[in-house]
């Protein structure tokens, strides 16, 4: 073998590495594509979303729909008849988006979806390579505004958890305080997300990073610390908050149909 | 006294071959020192470069088992040795001979990047006051040692050759230095976007992995630069903010 051959790009997949670089790559393939798939079938549901004082984080804020949590009543008249219709349709492109464009989740599936390197010193697909400097991906540099959302979406996600502390009896229909695992789990979906959101790239940059005297930081320097510190364990609020959230979905769900009984904790 | 197997890749010029070589090594040795062991008993003609065994230089670059890493800062115990350990130079740049690699592309990209260019002094003696925190986020890249092994695995330079377009995550980390100085006042961003290729990163974090000084490369340098990128290139509202703060 000439050396000149051996200098050029490995073919896609070779490597001399000896451990199982693949499978941190595959492990994300599945988990998001498992994501992506559940995400979509709980959206197109448009039922059991609600149950009591609790509302699946797939459908807050319910902009329109059936549930008691709706702001503006059920399904507009100017919806088209040939559309399908679900709460979740208005807003799920908010957090979808938010997670699309983060720093995080983009270097994880250009490896796992597009092999684009399919593991760090593993040889590639594909000869031509464009990144993030020209259209499609140039469009990645939007995540700040999915942000501003995303922390909206929090703020609304909270006043669900308080929400869910507030049962109305169905024979008396007397309200009162009380906490169910229900809302354990609600209140934790707020805690994981807002740990992911709160953590961002964008957010650390806006906390202060983006300038170059950090003891004049926008929230000061302990503000930009305490992101940083979120920052530092992105990666596991982003998957932490991703299974969260799903799990939260069934369990309203499957309460919802029945399947499982939501237990009073006070 | 244990005993391993090793190929290291060996030629010069277009031509290039591993050659096998099995040698002893004792508790404690790094793989350097397995090399100068081949050096001594083996293959006197061995060109590997080194320098200060201490990850300090950053000269012993190489790929271990397919690996970027720094050969004096690889223990022996590390390694998995029941099949030949795979010793090649750093595939990002031209090859000269056996383990020795011609990295002076990173030098002349150094050249071009713009200096530091201080405000003027703040007192009359000639000096500058800073706040310590100020002066900390920058010391993480100045542990820096060059030992190029982050240009090594970024696929932009190792896989799609885009040398001309693309600086790299070394720079990277060096522009980061200089723009988040809190007394520099010059501005890299328009070259950063250009010449110096930043949208090309897609952000695979393989960069930080092998940095052997354990430098936040993406996190810390790459990512809050592309930032402040968007911040002067892609964001309206702030490009509309700064429309109405200059009037």
């Amino acid at each position: 073998m000439s050396r000149a051959e051996a200098m050029k790009p490995r073919g896609f997949g070779q490597t001399q590495r000896r451990d199982l670089w693949w499978v941190e790559p595959l492990a994300i393939l599945l988990g998001l594509s498992g994501y992506i798939v559940y995400a979509t079938w709980a959206a197109f549901q448009g039922q059991f979303y609600h149950w009591g004082p609790y509302l699946s984080p797939f459908y807050s804020p319910e902009i329109f729909g059936d549930s008691p949590h709706s702001w503006f009543g059920p399904k507009p008249a100017w919806w088209p008849a040939w559309l399908l219709f679900s709460p979740a349709f208005l807003i799920l492109w908010a957090p979808g988006g938010f997670r699309f464009t983060c720093y995080y989740y983009r270097g994880s599936y250009y490896k796992a979806f597009w092999a684009d390197p399919p593991g760090c010193a593993v040889g590639e697909p594909r000869k031509s390579y464009w990144g993030e400097r020209s259209f499609p991906l140039i469009i990645q540099n939007i995540h700040r505004y999915f942000l501003y959302v995303a922390v909206i979406f929090i703020f609304f996600l909270a006043i669900d958890v308080w929400k869910a502390l507030w049962f109305t009896d169905v024979q008396t229909g007397v309200t009162s305080f009380g906490i169910g695992v229900g809302t354990l789990v609600l209140a934790l979906n707020v805690i994981m997300l807002g740990g992911y959101t709160f953590g961002c790239h964008s957010m650390r940059h806006f906390s202060g990073g983006g300038k170059d005297q950090l003891s004049k930081a926008t929230f000061g320097l302990k503000g930009y610390n305490c992101v940083s510190c979120l920052n530092r364990n992105h990666m596991r609020w982003a998957w932490g908050s991703l299974f969260w959230v799903a799990f939260t979905d069934v369990y309203v769900r499957l309460v919802a149909m029945g399947i499982w009984t939501d237990w009073r904790i006070f | 006294m244990s005993s391993a197997t090793f190929q290291l890749w060996r030629g010069s010029g277009a031509d290039g071959k591993y050659t096998t070589y099995t040698t002893d090594y004792q508790e404690g040795m790094v793989v350097l020192d397995v090399i100068h062991k081949i050096q001594a008993e083996q293959a006197p003609n061995l060109a590997v470069r080194w320098n200060c065994k201490a990850g300090k230089c950053g000269s012993c670059s190489a790929e271990i088992n397919g690996k970027p890493r720094l050969m004096c800062m690889t223990r022996m115990n590390e390694i998995p040795v029941e099949s030949p350990v795979t010793i090649e130079p750093m595939r990002a740049f031209p090859w000269i001979r056996d383990l020795v690699t011609d990295v002076s592309w990173n030098y002349r990209v150094k050249k071009q990047i713009k200096k530091f260019k201080p405000r003027p002094p703040d007192n009359p003696d000639g000096t500058w006051s800073m706040s310590q925190e100020d002066v900390d986020r920058v010391q993480e890249f100045r542990k820096c040692i060059e030992c190029f092994l982050c240009q090594d695995v970024c696929h932009v330079l190792r896989e799609h050759n885009l040398h001309e377009e693309f600086v790299g995550p070394r720079f990277f980390v060096y522009v980061a230095a200089l723009e988040m100085h809190p007394l520099d006042t010059e501005n890299r961003l328009e070259e950063l976007v250009t010449a110096k290729g930043i949208g090309y990163c897609n952000i695979t974090k393989c960069c930080t992995k092998v940095c052997p000084e354990n430098i936040t490369i993406t996190d810390n340098a790459i990512i809050p630069l592309k930032e402040r990128v968007v911040d002067e290139y892609y964001d309206p509202l702030k490009r509309l903010f700064r429309m109405f703060r200059s009037k």
